[in-house]
Formats: structure tokens, sequence, C-alpha cells
């Protein structure tokens, strides 16, 4: 039998996903990023191998993704998690057309065509706001659990309308509501909503198509879910495993180059950085 | 696939005349601040008028080009902070607080000490808050200040009215006033014919050039190793030097272009890219897509200080209407989106290019707003895989190496997997 393995390394947490020849998942792991990047990444994937009953090294072709992909140092190739998730996604959901991924530092929007390919893509610009890491913000501030807020804003009856979709302000937007004696499921609606309105302002740059999938860590989240869903006025898709999607597609890629060889789809890998490439420019040069 | 970089960098025989041409023009700017040189008139690169300058032989100061230096140079990062002590905000143009930040630091530069304005001719295009700029150094200064109001290329039709071009006419004989009071001699205007006749020629080459680029592969990297070409461009144009560089540069990369030589191993990807450069990370930026083989072979920055490549040159019989002309409609800054938007496309089509690159600038919002829009013409209407970034010209802080990798290298991952798609 032949295994491919797929590992994310998230700027949260590190998913690894094994899958046999088949195209079966057959182990996953999930684990905390933390400091040393590269050790997660081969715990998880230590984790995952072991959970698989596979030695690590009767693993054919390992791909990493994310954001600590380059510390995926075990691993054959690396592949950006835009193409992960797009493959991903078309694994689990073969109708997809356009992948909502939300995770602790990026909200991103990607077309995809019906081979899984990345068709276009945008990103969150350089900030937080609308991201993984404004929810845990507002989870702090009224003294809840990430896993918690989600069921609670799904009690809201008058969400309330936030002026800021900041990661840094939302603490203070919060505090205030609170002062003025509005109930912690309003707050949270509000805080769903808020985002659920940028987001899908960001994924209507690349048009939004159905099927629609949602992935990434937020989409564990069921009143994340419920807010896309209604500013979409489309279904979104989401299953237990739409949290390692990107984790999935890597495994994929894998798979197909341990029984393709290097030659099929995507780039293969991306050696370390060595002499400097380009032109530095010299003191008088530019303009 | 992404690959190690290749060693890209350009280091020709035009690499190191490019740093002598430009290494005297900084001395000369050394000796005017020490007031053996000539008088220096500060202006701004997009639709600079530097024949007029020439004719009376003072030395043309350009901020944005000290500006980028010390960002190349890193460092930009402590003069931005003095401006923002000063009360520049962090929205400001980070061009700008580089700038007064060096000011007031006493123009001291690791390339050339900066003199001081004789006078601040502010060749306003494009940009407003180079009026804000110029009457900031004015204040700083007290030097003398003209503004030249150069109305922006306001419709989509394919010349300026005559009445702008009268108007800016105008203003250029009143700067001649100036100047001729500055200098104490008459303008001598078969001089000028003869400057704008480089001018015309230096254009010609310029032109000729980026055409090359039009080759498989493409001789240089049209947006990376412009830049070496442009400093020339500004601050020799309508000289015998100037001229002489860019026949040597049309030589040289001429014969690259004979020899199919490219500045990557191998061209894979032909990309055009629009807006300017990061400077303080710009070898760390061009790698990121060295990585991918992918080569500019068309860039609108290279255009910012003039487009010749459409037909444009300089007339020695009509000097000074055709410096109007350069300044309403020959540079890419005084142009509406709709015309930045048709040169794009042309670029696209003639210099066969691949898809679009966008890197946006988070200090500019002149330049950079409409980028969205832009973005989404190109991938919905044109069908054209565009891709959009964002840093900063100057400021350090806002260059983020995993973010830009990241958005790159899903980019040319989703372009490489379309063309094996194509191909089987």
């Amino acid at each position: 039998m032949t295994y491919g393995a797929g590992v994310d390394v998230g700027s949260t947490q590190t998913k690894a996903v094994i899958l046999s020849e088949d195209r079966q998942i057959v182990a996953r792991a999930l684990i905390n990023t933390g400091a040393n990047v590269s050790m997660a990444a081969e715990r998880a994937f230590k984790q995952a191998a072991s959970a698989a009953g596979v030695p690590p090294e009767g693993i054919a072709y390992v791909v990493g993704t994310g954001y600590g992909r380059y510390k995926v140092n075990f691993g054959n190739a690396q592949i950006t998690e835009i193409s992960c998730h797009a493959r991903g996604a078309n694994f689990l959901f073969p109708q997809t057309r356009t992948v909502i991924d939300m995770g602790g530092q990026d909200a991103k929007g990607i077309r995809v065509g019906e081979q899984g390919d990345v068709k276009d893509f945008v990103m969150n610009d350089k900030c937080a706001a609308g991201t993984g890491r404004f929810l845990s913000n507002a989870a702090e501030t009224v003294g809840l659990s990430l896993d918690q807020i989600g069921p609670i804003s799904l009690e809201a009856t008058k969400p309330v309308r936030l002026s800021t979709v900041c990661a840094v302000f939302v603490e203070s937007d919060i505090m205030s509501y609170l002062a003025e004696g509005k109930t912690v499921p309003d707050i949270l609606g509000g805080v769903h909503s808020a985002i659920a309105a940028r987001t899908v302002a960001l994924v209507r740059r690349v048009g939004i198509e159905p099927e629609v999938a949602f992935t990434g860590g937020v989409s564990r989240n069921i009143g994340m879910v419920k807010a896309l869903e209604e500013k979409l006025g489309l279904p979104v898709n989401v299953c237990d495993d739409s949290h390692f999607i990107g984790a999935i597609g890597a495994a994929i890629f894998a798979l197909e180059r341990a029984l393709g060889g290097e030659a099929s789809a995507g780039p293969a890998k991306v050696g370390r950085r060595e002499a400097p490439a380009s032109s530095q420019p010299s003191a008088a040069q530019q303009t | 696939m992404a690959q190690s970089p290749a060693k890209t960098d350009y280091q020709g025989r035009i690499h190191n005349l490019q740093k002598d041409m430009i290494g005297r023009y900084y001395s000369r700017l050394t000796a005017a601040a020490e007031n053996q040189g000539e008088k220096a008139i500060y202006m701004l690169i997009s639709g600079n008028p530097v024949e007029l300058i020439e004719a009376f032989d003072m030395i043309p100061v350009y901020p944005e080009v000290n500006a980028l230096q010390l960002a190349v140079k890193k460092q930009s990062l402590p003069l931005i902070l003095a401006a923002e002590e000063m009360g520049y905000s962090t929205d400001n143009c980070a061009y700008v607080k580089a700038d007064v930040g060096m000011y007031f630091a006493g123009r001291k530069t690791p390339f050339a000490t900066i003199p001081e304005p004789d006078l601040i001719l502010c060749n306003y295009v494009g940009c407003n808050v180079y009026l804000q700029w110029f009457e900031h150094l004015r204040e700083y200064s007290k030097a003398p200040i003209y503004n030249l109001d150069v109305p922006f290329f306001r419709t989509n039709a394919d010349e300026p009215s005559e009445d702008d071009v009268h108007y800016v006419v105008k203003q250029l004989e009143e700067l001649i006033e100036i100047l001729e009071r500055m200098s104490g001699r008459k303008l001598d205007y078969k001089r000028l014919q003869h400057i704008v006749e480089l001018s015309g020629e230096t254009g010609a080459l310029w032109s000729d050039i980026k055409t090359l680029t039009q080759q498989r592969p493409a001789p240089f990297d049209a947006y990376f190793d412009s830049v070496m070409m442009m400093a020339p461009l500004y601050c020799l144009r309508g000289t015998e030097d100037g001229l002489w560089f860019f026949q040597q540069a049309y030589k040289e990369m001429k014969e690259r272009a004979d020899r199919h030589e490219g500045p990557l191993p191998e061209e894979k990807f032909r990309v055009v890219m629009e807006g300017p450069p990061p400077w303080p990370y710009l070898r760390q930026f061009r790698d990121l897509f060295s990585r991918w083989g992918a080569v500019a072979v068309a860039s609108t920055y290279s255009t910012v200080g003039g487009i010749w490549e459409f037909g444009f040159r300089h007339d020695p019989q009509r000097p000074i209407e055709s410096i109007a002309r350069h300044m309403l409609q020959w540079n890419l800054t005084n142009r509406n989106f709709l015309q930045r938007y048709r040169q794009i496309k042309d670029y696209v089509r003639d210099w066969n290019a691949d898809a679009l690159v966008i890197h946006s600038v988070k200090s500019c919002r002149l330049f950079s707003a409409g980028q969205g829009d832009m973005r989404e013409y190109f991938t919905k209407q044109l069908n054209v895989p565009t891709l959009l970034i964002e840093s900063d010209i100057e400021d350090p802080r806002y260059f983020s190496e995993a973010q830009l990798r990241n958005r790159v290298d899903a980019f040319f991952e989703a372009l490489e997997h379309q063309r094996m798609v194509v191909k089987s």
C-alpha cells in the first residue's frame, strides 16, 4: 500500500493527514503549533503515521503546506495552502466552486475549477481584521472559550452593530457594549455578523458560485457557519474534516506524486535559498 | 515549480557605466551642497521638464530619487520615524517622510550631500501630495517655489486639448523668465533645441530597448532591470552623456537579445508589473518571482518619468510645446485609469505576457486607489490572470515576506497547473 501525507503548519495549529492509495483518510493529527514550527510539523506527522499504523518512513511522499511549510524539513515538497484548500475542498465536496477559508490569521476566498484547481483567489490585507484572531480576542473579552462563542451567538435576539472589525479595537467596542448592558449573546451575534459581512465582501471579489465550502479552523464555529449562510443566502458545506482540509489537499498532492512521480500537478520541492538571486542595487542606481 | 533563485544580478557593462555616471551626478549634488556647483532645482520625476534646467546649466534634484536611494540603502526607517515625531501621520507618503527626515538630519546621505534648493519647481502631475511636499520644503528651506499646474489627463481622448497644451506652455514660458533671472542670462533657444533633440534621441533609444523584451526570452527584466536605466533618464536626459549611455545600453541589450540571453536560466512566465517596487526589500521581492522563472516583460513603473514606447518623441522644432506634451500626456501619473488600463492591455498583447502583477503601495493611495478595480477588470473582463499584492515603496514596516510569498507562490502554482492542463 502506498501512502501520502499532508502536513498543514498553520499559525495556530498544525494538522497532519495520511491518505492511502485508494484515497481514504486513514489518520489525522492536530496539535498546537507553538514556537518550534519544525518540531510541531514533525510531531503532527509522526502522530498521524502512528495512528495510521504506518512507520514514518513507510509514507511515500510528504507535502507541507501553510505558513510553516518551509519548516516541514522532512517533506518532499511545499505547496501553498491556497492550492491545498482548493484540492481538499474538491475531495470532500466535489461540486465546490468557492472556498471560504478562515484561519487564525488569514481569511481568503478561492474560486475553484472542476478539478479542484485554483482559478482565482483573494486574501485579507496584512491585518487580522475578520480572522480567527478577531474571534479569539472577542471570546477572551467576554470570558468565554472559542468553542463556546459560536453556539451562544445563535441565541442573539438583537445582535449589536459593531463599529469595527479590527482585532485590536474589538475589545474596547465589546467593553462599551457590556457597559451599556447589552447581553453576551447579542454582542457575540454582532461579532459573528460583522466578520461574516467582511468575509463575504472579500470573497465576492473572486465571484461566489455554489457550492461553497467553508474551511479552516473557524469553520468549526457553528455561529460563523450560520452567519455566513445568512450573508451569502446560500448553504455552506462544512464537515468534521473541514478543519483538516489544507492537510487533506496536501496529502492528495502527495499521493498523486507518490503514484505518478514528480511530473504530476503542482510545484515540486523548493530548495533552501542559496546565493542571493537578484541585483542588489548599487548606491547610485535606482529610480 | 519553484526553485532556488537563480543568479539574476544584472552585472553587464552598463551596470558599471550607470554606477559611474550616476556617481558623478551625485558628486555634482555634493558640490552644489558645498556652494561650489550648479544651482539646484528640486523637481518631481513624473513629467519632469529637465530640458529647461539643462538649458540654464543648473542641476535637477529629485527628492523621490533620494528617498528611494535611502530605502535601498536601508536608511529610510529612522528618517521616517523622525518625520512622524514631527507630526507626519503614519498614513502619509513615506517618500515625503524619508525626505523630510533626511532634510532635518543635515541632508547627508551615504550617496551624496543633498543641496538646499535654489528653486523648488513643483511640476505637479497626478499626485496632489507633491504640492504639499514641496510647500513643506519651501517652508523649511525658505527657497522660492514655482507651481507648475499641469491639468490631469481627464478624458479618454488620445490627445489633451489645445487649451491644456497652451496653458502649460504659458507656464513654461514664465518658468523660463524665472530661470533667466536666476542665471542672469537669456535662454539660448538654439541650445534648448539641441537639448530637446538629444532628449528625443534618448527617448527613441529607450523605446527601442523596451521593445527588445517583446522577444522570448526577454533580454532583461523590464521591472527590476529597468530601474537601472531610469536614473540616467531623469538625471541625464538632454545631455550628450545621457544619450551615450542609452546608445551603450541599447547595444548591450540588443546583443543579449541576439544571443537569446535572459535574466534567468529559463523564462517560464512573462508578466507585466504595475506599481513601484518595494525599495527597502528589492532583492527579496525579486526573488519571489525569480524562483518561479517569472520575468517582467513590461512595467508601468518604468513610465512614471515618461512614456516613449508608444511613439512620443521630443520635437526640436517645437521644444517648449513638446516638453508641455510630455508633462500632460506622456507620463504615467498624469493619465487616468482608463488610459493606464489601455497601456497595460497593450503590454499584455504586444509583449505576450501570461499575467499581470499589481504591487500596491500602502502609503500611496493616489497611485494605488483603483487597483482593486484594475484587478477585477483584467481577471474578469480580459481573462488575464492578475495578482494583487501590497507592501510599500519606502517604509520597511509594511513588508511581510511570508504574506507576499504565500500569495506569489499560490498565484504561480495556479498558473503552472493551468498550463499543464492545457498541455495534457
